[in-house]
């Protein structure tokens, strides 16, 4: 057990060093103005990594492969789907009058519905190939996507302008006032995602092995997806959707843990999505000066990530 | 005692099982034998509750396996299947201590310890403990998985082809293994076999299914004759006496 405290020592020491960086990096004397604004920076960066981290990694064992991710499978498509329609069908009148709070949650406790109802039907007893996961994600994606740009094509421009606001934040347009509710949400997915650790390692022999060993299988699952819609929520609502961090910091994870324990992959993907955010948004803003290219960056490189592991898959 | 009242499986209108109605005892070796597709590991998929019945019921202890906590009945049965696909880099080791988890709930206990270093000697797997997995040979894996199913301890230990991918000193090693765990531990086993003369040698009692039904059932004595096999297999067999043991030949 001596090689997983070193790297989650290691990785720990690292984050740290990074944020430490990020915060102090060229401030000039003007601490009181800098420094709560990029603490407020650097905490959405370690709930957004946190959460896509633990829902990539947990997909990915109820699915049992290393290329799909909730983002790939279309959870944030979803999400951004039903967040238009509340506004789309109470008008944006009612939905103005509704606290910021209240309403991300009323998409989060939405896309926990929808999202474990759809993705339950979709995985079935847990015996479908990867292909057909990876081929109903692309239409699912693409199909809320549709939807959503549709909504906007019909909607009243002062309601499609009040959204747009509202749903693309990003890097760069962090949505702070979130900030302490996507916290305390994100407390409740990590706590029952380690409670579910030694659910999850049992399903990583597979679906007919878990139920032998006494697994609930259709009641796990849900709860894994539950979970899994609300991580996604949290993330979504604070930066908008990004693609493939999670793909690139879950099997970045599982080369070096080299372990089935999720109790330790959870624990190091998350350390590595935190540090990937931070490190690269420091290096953009104060490095290379480049605004808004986060994202974009990291869709490039997990993007090349995700078709080099798809060529890699299909030779087996 | 396992007992299946009216079990039945279909698949896109061919059934499988076809209304089985079977009791399996609290000890011994019961052998299930027939042709492929005769629906034998089907019966077994849905006694372990790994597969739904379309319709019948599977009692364990009493216990309705389709309803009772899931964890229930894998401390009362514990089945090992064929399929042996793993991503997850596992060693030996873990993949036994996986057999504690309807006891430990991932938490191993001293007890669990021990259960799970008896499995591993019990199967030969001492030199292979650290070892990945994915690393081992198609006989290995097997075994290592047969460690996990006796770690399991259970009282009903279901087996599906133990024997495939196994050279003879292995499958002969299988086959007086669980012999053994019938007679030193008490435990009832159940497998599925394709090689009838092992079914002859070692069971207590062997199960004869075709076509969703069972057609014979009882002591290895009185199914192993030509007649009995001919109508389970339709092939020609001649049956011999070796030391007491029946053997059936099938090559010609």
């Amino acid at each position: 057990m001596r090689r997983p405290s070193v790297l989650i020592g290691a990785l720990s020491l690292l984050a740290i060093g990074a944020a430490a960086l990020f915060l102090t990096w060229g401030v000039d004397g003007h601490w009181d103005f800098a420094l709560p604004r990029r603490a407020q920076q650097v905490a959405a960066l370690v709930v957004v990594g946190t959460a896509i981290a633990v829902s990539t990694v947990i997909f990915q064992t109820i699915t049992r492969n290393r290329i799909l991710t909730p983002s790939i499978m279309g959870f944030d498509a979803l999400y951004v789907l039903l967040a238009t329609s509340v506004v789309f069908f109470l008008g944006s009148a009612t939905a103005a009058a509704i606290p910021p709070l209240t309403m991300f949650l009323i998409r989060a406790a939405l896309l926990m519905v929808a999202a474990t109802l759809l993705f339950r039907a979709v995985l079935g007893n847990g015996k479908r190939g990867l292909y057909t996961l990876v081929l109903v994600g692309v239409i699912a994606g693409t199909f809320f996507s549709s939807l959503t740009s549709f909504m906007f094509r019909v909607m009243d421009p002062n309601e499609y302008d009040a959204l747009l606001s509202d749903l693309f934040a990003s890097f760069n347009a962090i949505d702070t006032t979130l900030l302490g509710i996507a916290t305390v949400l994100l407390a409740v997915g990590i706590g029952a995602a380690y409670w579910l650790g030694p659910q999850l390692d049992v399903l990583t022999l597979g679906r007919d092995r878990a139920v032998a060993l006494g697994i609930n299988y259709q009641r796990t699952l849900t709860k894994l997806l539950l979970v899994i819609a609300l991580l996604v929520s949290v993330s979504t609502a604070l930066v908008g959707p990004i693609s493939f961090l999670g793909l690139l910091v879950a099997n970045l994870a599982y080369q070096l843990t080299r372990t089935y324990r999720h109790a330790v992959n959870l624990t190091v993907a998350a350390l590595l999505a935190v540090l990937a955010l931070i490190a690269g948004q420091a290096l953009l803003q104060h490095v290379l000066h480049f605004n808004g290219t986060l994202s974009a960056i990291i869709n490039l490189v997990g993007g090349v990530y995700f078709i080099l592991l798809l060529v890699k898959e299909s030779k087996k | 005692m396992i007992t299946t009242s009216d079990l039945t499986k279909t698949y896109d209108k061919t059934v499988v099982v076809d209304n089985v109605s079977v009791s399996l005892p609290d000890a011994g070796v019961t052998s299930v034998i027939g042709a492929n597709g005769a629906g034998k590991s089907t019966l077994l998929s849905m006694i372990s509750r790994i597969l739904d019945a379309d319709a019948g019921s599977v009692a364990v202890d009493g216990l309705d396996v389709f309803n009772a906590p899931s964890r229930e009945i894998a401390k009362r049965l514990s089945i090992l299947r064929q399929e042996t696909h793993m991503t997850a880099r596992i060693t030996v080791r873990e993949v036994v201590e996986f057999g504690r988890y309807p006891h430990s709930r991932g938490r191993l206990t001293e007890e669990c310890v021990q259960k799970v270093d008896e499995a591993i000697a019990y199967c030969d797997l001492g030199e292979f403990e650290q070892r990945g997995i994915h690393e081992l040979s198609g006989g290995q894996r097997q075994r290592a998985f047969i460690a996990m199913v006796l770690a399991q301890d259970t009282r009903y230990v279901l087996l599906d082809e133990p024997l495939n991918n196994l050279d003879m000193p292995h499958a002969t090693g299988v086959m007086k293994l669980l012999r053994r765990l019938a007679d030193d531990h008490g435990k009832s086993i159940v497998l599925v076999l394709h090689d009838i003369n092992y079914a002859s040698v070692y069971s207590d009692r062997i199960v004869a299914m075709k076509d969703g039904v069972i057609t014979a059932d009882g002591a290895p004595e009185s199914v192993m004759n030509a007649d009995t096999l001919e109508r389970i297999y339709d092939m020609r067999f001649s049956v011999i006496d070796l030391d007491g043991d029946k053997i059936a030949a099938y090559f010609r």
